[in-house]
């Protein structure tokens, strides 16, 4: 591996909340065409990570490089990074006055300065890869959570990223939507993208994950590939969530 | 005299009075709501001192009656040797008034547009320009409607006290026809209470129109 398979280089992060310490020094790479999945209980900083990354959150402290350019220098041009980062929301945030295909649409026009045809091209495109390009014309509000969540991997697709995160991509759906939303999440995994995913999603994580990282109170406890991090974890802390999660999540993926 | 008769010989005073009380209205309503967009992004994306300087702004005309407005802008004013026409005075009087209320139903509007979207765009490389100008704005002067109506229709009317201070908008010509035909106040003041039913009505029928014509499904329930 040289260094240029590196994408995304994060380290020591730290951030603090009303003098509650959210993370704790967070470092980790992320190489191209790789997907890492970040697993904890909740307020553990999974989220925070994720937003320090395109900076929606401003860290107290820590780099962040995306394809050698860092994010975190106070020069570089944050718009324009960002827009080569997708990002995907727990609770999907589409432009609720815009129908699916401005929504993706938008960002190509207005930040990429795309013609309107080719936009139209590009989104149909991305439309029809996440099974939605006979909803084109409909408002988020005609669709359901699974099919808006799909959207806005769509949307994210669309800016043609380096890397996608997501952050907690199914928490907000019905049991049966999950299922739409991370089959093309695996799709996506296949052909190649590179993806850093917040997930309670275990049988997923396992299924997808070059690598799993397991963080709590704002540290990375434990990191590996996932057979060895669900069948040997090291840390009694990360044996206990797993087996708290597979409770709640059902034996069989834990089998498996 | 015939009633008929009062009516057609005061037909060219009142429309002489009517294009004033349009031109009032209509500059209240471009002042205000010019200003009144303005002071409600200030509140909502400015730092502290602008935030309370608008703040302090919007309490001022929002507790001071418009009749007392009207008086100090022009009597007072012009105590001062600032000698405005008695019809800029009102502008600027009503408008900043009117800039004060519209602030408000902005601002309400901007703070109830759900922030995640705001995020997304954000993510997606927007600038603070743009993602007011993709999201917050078009969402914003959405939910604006209904109490904009609202704001539309008691500008309208409120451009009536302008005639407190000699401004010869369409009370103040009714006024005169009462006096030079000794007496018909009924007959004429329920003529100009019809003439302020039609502008307000007309008016809310067209918002009420865009507001339907911009209609998107689902939009505002949350």
């Amino acid at each position: 591996m040289t260094i240029k398979d590196i994408i995304l280089k994060v380290e020591d992060i730290h951030k603090t909340y009303n003098g509650l310490k959210v993370l704790r020094g967070i470092s980790f790479e992320l190489k191209r065409r790789e997907t890492k999945v970040i697993i904890g209980p909740s307020g553990t900083g999974k989220s925070t990570l994720l937003r320090c990354i395109n900076q929606l959150t401003l860290p107290d402290r820590g780099r962040v490089w995306l394809d050698r350019i860092e994010v975190t220098d106070a020069k570089t041009n944050i718009n324009k990074v960002r827009s080569s980062i997708g990002f995907v929301f727990q609770n999907f945030n589409l432009i609720t006055h815009l129908t699916a295909l401005d929504n993706v649409r938008l960002g190509l026009m207005k930040v990429k300065g795309m013609k309107k045809q080719k936009a139209t091209e590009v989104a149909m495109e991305e439309l029809g890869r996440v099974g939605l390009a006979d909803k084109a014309e409909n408002y988020p509000a005609e669709l359901s959570g699974g099919q808006q969540q799909r959207v806005s991997i769509a949307r994210a697709l669309a800016m043609n990223p380096k890397l996608i995160l997501f952050d907690e991509p199914t928490s907000a759906l019905d049991p049966e939507l999950i299922g739409e939303v991370l089959e093309v999440m695996i799709e996506l995994a296949k052909s190649g993208m590179t993806m850093l995913i917040v997930t309670h999603e275990i049988g997923f994580a396992r299924a997808v994950a070059d690598e799993i990282i397991f963080m709590e109170h704002g540290v990375i406890v434990e990191q590996g590939p996932p057979n060895q991090l669900f069948t040997a974890p090291k840390h009694k802390r990360t044996k206990e969530f797993l087996h708290k999660i597979t409770q709640l999540y059902g034996e069989e993926e834990a089998k498996n | 005299m015939d009633k008929l008769i009062i009516i057609v010989n005061g037909i060219p005073l009142l429309l002489e009075g009517l294009i004033v009380t349009l031109e009032l209205g209509a500059a209240f309503i471009a002042l205000g709501l010019a200003l009144g967009l303005a002071i409600a992004f200030a509140q909502v994306y400015g730092n502290r001192f602008i935030t309370i300087f608008c703040a302090g702004f919007v309490q001022v005309f929002l507790g001071i009656p418009a009749m007392v407005l009207l008086f100090l802008f022009y009597f007072g004013l012009g105590e001062f040797g600032f000698n405005i026409s008695a019809f800029a005075a009102s502008v600027i009087a009503m408008g900043l008034r009117s800039a004060a209320y519209q602030s408000q139903v902005f601002r309400g509007a901007i703070q109830s547009i759900r922030s995640g979207q705001i995020t997304a765009v954000k993510a997606l490389g927007m600038n603070l320009f743009q993602r007011i100008r993709y999201v917050v704005l078009p969402q914003a002067l959405r939910y604006s409607f209904a109490p904009w109506s609202n704001e539309y229709a008691a500008q309208i009317k409120d451009t009536s006290l302008c005639y407190a201070i000699g401004v010869t908008e369409i009370m103040r010509e009714g006024r005169y026809i009462v006096v030079q035909t000794f007496g018909n106040a009924m007959l004429i003041y329920i003529i100009i209470a019809f003439i302020y039913l039609g502008i307000t009505y007309f008016g809310i029928w067209l918002l009420r129109y865009w507001e339907i014509k911009l209609r998107v499904p689902g939009f505002g329930i949350n």
